[in-house]
């Protein structure tokens, strides 16, 4: 027994030592039912997405109007039925997949890229710099971040750049906060210190060292605001300021289907649990992450 | 009958604390720090609608107006001055009251605004109060009972409730509850039956997210060490999750139900326009379309200030809750 084992051993503990983080985290987000419930969950979605064509023809099932089978009851030949110009729902339902995923995670991204770079600097500077910017986004988050992309989008006119610019602008404040907290968490910290003293310029330290180190809750956060961006853009189109008919989106079908709804309620049933389906998928994974990547509830 | 005595407690708490406790200066702070807020919020929508593209002076004369009218319009309304004298002119005249006139009814847009806000206030106000009614009570028990099915079931409800957009709630809302059933009107403003499905839509979602934060908050409050005194003094569980457990732990379910409040009026756009509710909500949308812009703007900085005039309570609620605030100002 005796010396190689216990050289095996070492081994061994060097090797669980040098696991990464994230596979740590993976690990511990596998454990939580309700995080792998919203990891399939947005793996399907995402497969709709990117196999679109592959799973119905954008031309003529979800755009090409076909009066002789409007408002038809879900069936074999149309799952989830047709709407109001006879197009097929769960075609219509895939291709706006597309366009929730997209818009959603571009807007959060350039919530993330300006809000984020001001929080940074808000955070690591501190004294008036930080007074500036807080109380520039004060003036933002004074408006309810929906109504903020309304005015926007109103201003700037219904297309789907418009309405990226107007989630992403919108929700600038709210990670500038988030990105600040977290910077403000670690930046008294010892190895910062020493990053300085070794004579690392501010940029440096904020991106090779003060972000790497906060990233957890923004991690978390971005993942819930996807959430809320894809819940935004369709109510945005559901008013008629977002994606713009006939391109196939969940909020403008169920503004599309609102006048059927007496005798056919899948019209508007569907569109809308797509909507909650991803939403839940992405809050469900934002809970599992908060738990997973908190390291007190280790 | 515990349900009652719970409201009864929350209701006693709000009111127990007198005028006099709380600290004069606390207040004045907060509303010299909501002054200049206002005046970016008013500039910051000011701005971005000045950004509608298209002729103001040729969309109040409509077609068939000749480029003369439109010329003269513009210089008599002031449409060519540089925008910051535009804004001081539309500060000037808030001041006085006055938020222009509609583009396209001619009316003055204060006036409807005052007619159709008191049907947006009792819609988020139903809703706020439901929302409060129905969550704090859930939360605490989830709390107190954590991993029990009641608490798994309530999460996941409350997960899917968070993850429910409103306009579609309130569809299928009409579909079950009107349509099918026919307990309650699918739309307009006719009594109080007619309240009913707008206020359940409106609150869903806020609910669900006041259940969260009453429960991790609780969960963190009933771990301190002062609980387990009051435990170990021998007070009765329910006295120790009321008196000592609760008070606490609605500090946080407050700032959350400020917060709330801002997705609620956000939500009251979308619920308003499903329920054909005649509130602000619905008059931007509509003010939208006809790009009516003085009404917009009006719509927006009314929600704007509604908004944080409701953060201005809560803050000065936390004096009246939370000992250590008032300690900082005495």
């Amino acid at each position: 027994m005796s010396e190689n084992t216990e050289f095996v051993k070492t081994e061994q503990l060097l090797k669980t030592k040098k696991r990464s983080q994230i596979v740590d985290v993976w690990r511990r987000l596998r454990r939580s039912n309700t995080a792998v419930i919203g990891l399939i969950l947005i793996f399907i979605f995402l497969c709709m997405a990117i196999f679109a064509p592959v799973i119905a023809n954008y031309e003529d099932d979800a755009l090409k109007m076909n009066v002789r089978e409007r408002l038809q009851s879900p069936g074999i030949g149309h799952w989830f039925g047709t709407d109001e110009l006879g197009r097929d729902i769960f075609a219509r339902i895939v291709y706006g997949t597309r366009i929730s995923l997209f818009v959603g995670i571009i807007s959060v991204s350039i919530a993330l890229t300006l809000g984020g770079t001001l929080g940074a600097i808000a955070g690591y500077y501190g004294g008036r710099i930080d007074n500036i910017i807080m109380r520039v986004l004060d003036v933002l988050l004074a408006i309810p971040t929906i109504l903020l992309a309304i005015t926007i989008v109103a201003a700037l006119g219904a297309s789907i750049l418009n309405l990226m610019i107007a989630v992403g602008v919108s929700n600038i404040p709210g990670f500038a906060r988030v990105v600040r907290a977290a910077v403000l968490s670690v930046k008294d910290q010892e190895f910062i210190e020493a990053a300085k003293a070794i004579g690392a310029r501010d940029h440096t330290i904020i991106l090779k060292h003060v972000l790497p180190n906060s990233m957890a809750p923004i991690i978390v956060f971005a993942t819930l605001k996807v959430a809320t961006a894809i819940m935004a853009t369709a109510s945005l189109s559901f008013i008629g300021l977002g994606i713009q008919p006939p391109t196939p989106e969940w909020g403008s079908m169920l503004a599309g289907g609102r006048a059927y709804i007496r005798d056919n309620m899948y019209i508007v049933l569907y569109p809308g649990l797509a909507i909650v389906l991803t939403v839940l998928s992405l809050n469900l994974i934002g809970d599992g992450l908060r738990d997973a990547l908190d390291p007190k509830l280790k | 009958m515990r349900i009652v005595s719970f409201y009864l407690f929350i209701l006693e708490y709000l009111f127990c604390a007198t005028i006099g406790g709380i600290v004069v200066k606390y207040i004045l702070r907060r509303l010299l720090m909501l002054l200049p807020v206002m005046i970016g919020v008013i500039f910051l929508v000011f701005f971005i609608i000045s950004l509608t593209p298209g002729d103001a002076a040729s969309m109040i004369l409509g077609d068939g107006a000749t480029e003369e009218t439109i010329r003269e319009l513009r210089i008599e309304m002031g449409f060519n001055d540089p925008l910051i004298i535009q804004y001081g002119r539309y500060m000037a005249d808030l001041l006085k009251g006055d938020m222009g006139t509609s583009y396209s009814t001619g009316r003055s847009v204060a006036g409807e605004i005052g007619q159709r806000f008191p049907n947006t206030f009792k819609l988020t106000v139903t809703a706020i109060i439901l929302s409060i009614l129905i969550s704090i009570p859930i939360g605490v028990v989830s709390a107190t009972k954590q991993y029990s099915i009641f608490d798994n079931i309530g999460m996941i409800v409350a997960l899917i409730g968070i993850s429910m957009p409103s306009f579609w709630t309130g569809l299928i809302l009409i579909i079950a509850f009107s349509l099918k059933l026919g307990w309650f009107p699918s739309g307009g403003m006719r009594g109080i039956m007619s309240l009913i499905l707008p206020a359940f839509t409106l609150a869903i979602a806020s609910t669900a997210s006041i259940t969260r934060t009453t429960r991790s908050s609780m969960l963190e409050v009933i771990r301190q060490d002062y609980i387990n005194t009051a435990k170990a003094k021998g007070v009765s569980k329910g006295k120790v999750i009321r008196k000592h457990a609760l008070k606490n732990a609605l500090i946080p379910a407050i700032t959350v139900i400020g917060l709330e409040f801002g997705v609620l009026l956000g939500g009251a756009v979308l619920t308003e326009t499903v329920f054909s509710w005649p509130g602000i909500g619905r008059l931007m949308v509509e003010s939208i379309q006809r790009k009516d812009t003085p009404m917009v703007l009006g719509c927006v900085i009314v929600f704007a200030l509604s908004f944080s005039i409701v953060n201005l309570v809560i803050d000065i609620l936390y004096a009246y809750i939370d000992p250590r605030i008032k300690a900082n100002y005495s």
